[in-house]
């Protein structure tokens, strides 16, 4: 299914295409690029796309996006994700810059955004803590004012990625005696200040992606506070907005099940009744990544009309991660006995893995997949945005 | 029906869980799990000492008796501590094995071992395009004298780095998927010509591929019978692996239950959503029915009812879906907890998958119980 096309937009998708199979990287084709890519080779097409002026689509021309219609921005996205390009790193280009280029200062913009877009600053979230989960406005991480400067204290954990990160954009309570939305500001600290900590969470597939961040008396700038003090929910709750929009992964799971359709041609033969199952399993999937797809194409057909999707980027979070982690259960079931090897980390060669090659990142995948419908806002969450917003409850 | 257990039995499940809680909480078996050999060769000891390992046995090979209800005992305890040690792999699957198609002379010569602790065993019948199917063997035996030489390639067998023995299924006659032909092997897991490339699991434990270019073994059993026997010995390890999962899942809801009741988001426990409440009253359900099941099967395995086979299929498909149903729940209402490594939900996770995939997964029985009703 394909979005009704001009001619120049064809023109478009045609380049971005072409642009991909010129200048992918292979080193960046590995198992898994999640897990398996040092820092430096996760740069690599982050700094291609820099180059070609293609980092940042949802920024305005004036600080270096491309300046995109939605049309564009959503071809180029279905691009990517469908010739399974890794993402330049959402916490800096999709999330922390837009909140700057909306809500900073010049000063702030001047320092911060070209150096998001070169990929020279390197970002991670600082929202959740202990015990601010789905429950985000009761952050306890506190900022208090001395001079010019705020003094954080705190505990910020399931930070994506942190141990590469140069900064990290935190919301910190900056008056306890407000309600608690009303008492949050946003800050952005240097990852290398005095007191700032980081602790690998390792996750039940073995990888360290998370971590916890402490933050121990440290002085932060009051230069780097964005917008107004005590107004941080605002800007957070438009960064979440933010990081919804993509979570349909069409284009990733369309890549997924392709795979997992081979995978079950190589193992299962056609006279084991196994067979039929999972042709049968595939193809409800399938209905349900064509429905999803359906539904992200209408509301982007809507958007290039002007209209506002409201919280359609939950409907996306929700079903979105449900595909995704069938995709993954199925393709763990479908490689069978393989299916109770896992790979060590981190990731090396000298470590046995039996079975063929396709299999050997099944285990890791499914194990790591049970994050999606938990993180960025809870499937149940998502369904109370829903209720409220939608069906009025 | 509701089993109720003797004085022994109970004195059984008593010291199980005396020994498990005073040596194998949950830092015992990270370190177990991250130990070089991977399994705990003293727990091992501690278990022969307690006679968990001749507990199922016969007393005519010097067991205690208790047939598949102490061994459901102990694997409902085991799966509470997510016991890594082989016991599935060697004292009900080879040890069952040989006390049910051994003759005399091998149960004399490796029974008595396996319940003084001293060596392991591994079942290897898994071979690639083999998937669930125990009479789908490729890998051959050719008479040699007065044994046989074994030549083939075996996948993913669980235990194997750990095991002194395997037993090896091998096609003594016909072809690929022939039911008949297919016989058991004793082999010497550090025999001459016998190359095994250890990996790690899912759940913290070890397994291997094994390749065979005619390595001696010594038949088990009659020549041909060999997929009767895997199948009168996969029921038991069902029965085994049933009640190792209810006790996962058990220990999951506790957690799980606990945790709701104490977690606090938007001013009050997540325990008072209602959505959460119901999803745990359906995870309750799921274990009452799983532990019914458990019970009704390891009776019937007790028995040796007609119709074993059907019901041991049946259980394994309910129980692992629901184990899957717990799991998936228990680590989505842990939240961001519940994936990380340092909580023990999602090693019962880990656990709860592997046990799924073992001896065939809940899609493959379900079918099976459906075939084998249009059979009868």
């Amino acid at each position: 299914m394909e979005l009704a096309l001009s001619p120049e937009d064809t023109a478009f998708r045609d380049e971005v295409r072409a642009f991909i199979k010129d200048n992918y990287p292979a080193e960046m084709r590995v198992a898994n690029p999640e897990t398996d890519l040092s820092k430096e080779q996760m740069l690599l097409w982050h700094r291609i796309l820099h180059d070609k002026g293609w980092i940042a689509p949802l920024w305005p021309k004036e600080y270096g996006g491309p300046g995109w219609s939605i049309t564009r921005r959503f071809i180029f996205e279905q691009e990517t994700t469908r010739a399974g390009t890794m993402p330049p790193l959402a916490f800096s280009v999709t999330m922390v810059g837009p909140v700057i280029y909306t809500f900073g200062n010049g000063a702030q913009k001047a320092k911060f955004l070209p150096r998001i877009l070169s990929g020279e600053d390197w970002w991670c979230q600082g929202y959740s803590e202990p015990g601010s989960g789905s429950d985000l406005a009761t952050v306890r991480t506190k900022a208090v004012r001395d001079g010019d400067h705020y003094i954080v204290n705190g505990h910020k954990t399931w930070t994506t990625l942190a141990q590469h990160a140069d900064w990290i954009f935190c919301l910190v309570r900056t008056d306890p005696t407000a309600k608690p939305q009303s008492g949050i500001s946003f800050l952005l600290i240097d990852m290398k200040s005095p007191g700032v900590t980081v602790r690998p969470i390792i996750t039940i597939d073995g990888s360290h992606e998370v971590n916890d961040v402490f933050l121990e008396n440290v002085r932060v700038p009051a230069e780097n506070l964005i917008g107004e003090e005590n107004k941080g929910w605002t800007y957070a709750k438009f960064l979440l907005g933010n990081e919804r929009t993509s979570m349909a992964g069409i284009g990733r799971s369309t890549r997924y099940l392709s795979r997992l359709k081979k995978i079950v041609k190589a193992e299962i033969p056609e006279d084991d009744p196994a067979h039929l199952e999972f042709i049968r399993d595939i193809a409800r999937v399938e209905l349900d990544v064509l429905a999803l797809e359906a539904t992200e194409l209408r509301v982007v057909a809507q958007m290039a009309r002007g209209i506002d999707p409201g919280p359609a980027a939950s409907l996306f979070k929700i079903r979105g991660t449900e595909i995704f982690q069938d995709i993954t259960e199925l393709t763990h079931r479908a490689i069978g006995n393989y299916g109770l090897a896992i790979r060590e980390h981190p990731v090396s060669a000298n470590h046995f893995m039996p079975g063929p090659d396709y299999g050997h990142t099944a285990s890791e995948k499914y194990l790591n997949s049970r994050k999606l419908s938990i993180y960025g806002g809870s499937n149940e969450i998502q369904r109370n945005i829903i209720a409220k917003a939608v069906l009025g409850l | 029906m509701d089993i109720q257990f003797t004085e022994e039995q109970e004195l059984l499940r008593s010291s199980v869980q005396r020994l498990l809680r005073d040596q194998y909480d949950f830092d015992a078996r990270r370190k177990i799990v991250a130990s070089e050999e991977g399994l705990g060769r003293r727990q091992w000891d501690e278990f022969a000492e307690l006679g968990l390992l001749a507990a199922p046995f016969s007393e005519a090979v010097g067991g205690f008796g208790g047939g598949p209800l102490s061994t459901m005992i102990i694997m409902h305890e085991f799966g509470r501590h997510l016991v890594v040690e082989p016991f599935v792999e060697t004292v009900v699957v080879a040890g069952g094995l040989i006390e049910q198609a051994g003759s005399e002379a091998q149960k004399q010569a490796y029974i008595a071992d396996i319940i003084a602790g001293s060596k392991l065993w591994a079942l290897a019948w898994t071979e690639q395009g083999s998937r669930f199917d125990l009479a789908t063997v490729t890998t051959t035996a050719r008479r040699d004298g007065d044994g046989y030489l074994l030549t083939g390639e075996k996948t993913a067998v669980l235990a194997a780095p750990w095991a002194d023995y395997l037993i090896v299924s091998a096609r003594t006659s016909g072809h690929r998927h022939d039911r008949g032909g297919v016989s058991l092997f004793v082999v010497d897991r550090r025999a001459a010509n016998l190359d095994l490339q250890s990996f790690r699991t899912i759940d913290g434990r070890r397994a291997a591929e094994i390749s065979l270019r005619g390595v001696r073994g010594e038949l088990l059993g009659r020549e041909g019978e060999g997929v009767a026997a895997l199948e009168a010995c996969r029921n038991r390890a069902i029965g085994a692996l049933c009640a190792e999962a209810v006790g996962a899942i058990g220990e999951l809801n506790d957690a799980t239950l606990d945790y709701s009741k104490t977690r606090k988001q938007f001013g009050v426990t997540i325990g008072s959503f209602q959505v959460l409440q119901h999803r745990m009253v359906d995870m309750f359900i799921a274990h009452q029915e799983a532990l019914s099941l458990m019970q009704h099967l390891s009776l019937s395995l007790s028995e040796g009812e007609a119709g074993l086979s059907r019901l041991a299929s049946g259980a394994k498909s309910k129980i692992g879906y629901a184990g899957k149903f717990v799991a998936d729940q228990a680590v989505q209402l842990h939240g961001g907890m519940g994936m990380t490594d340092e909580l023990n939900v999602g090693h019962y996770f880990k656990r709860i998958s592997s046990i799924n995939i073992q001896f065939g997964d809940p899609a493959y029985h379900v079918l099976r119980y459906a075939q084998l009703d249009a059979v009868a």
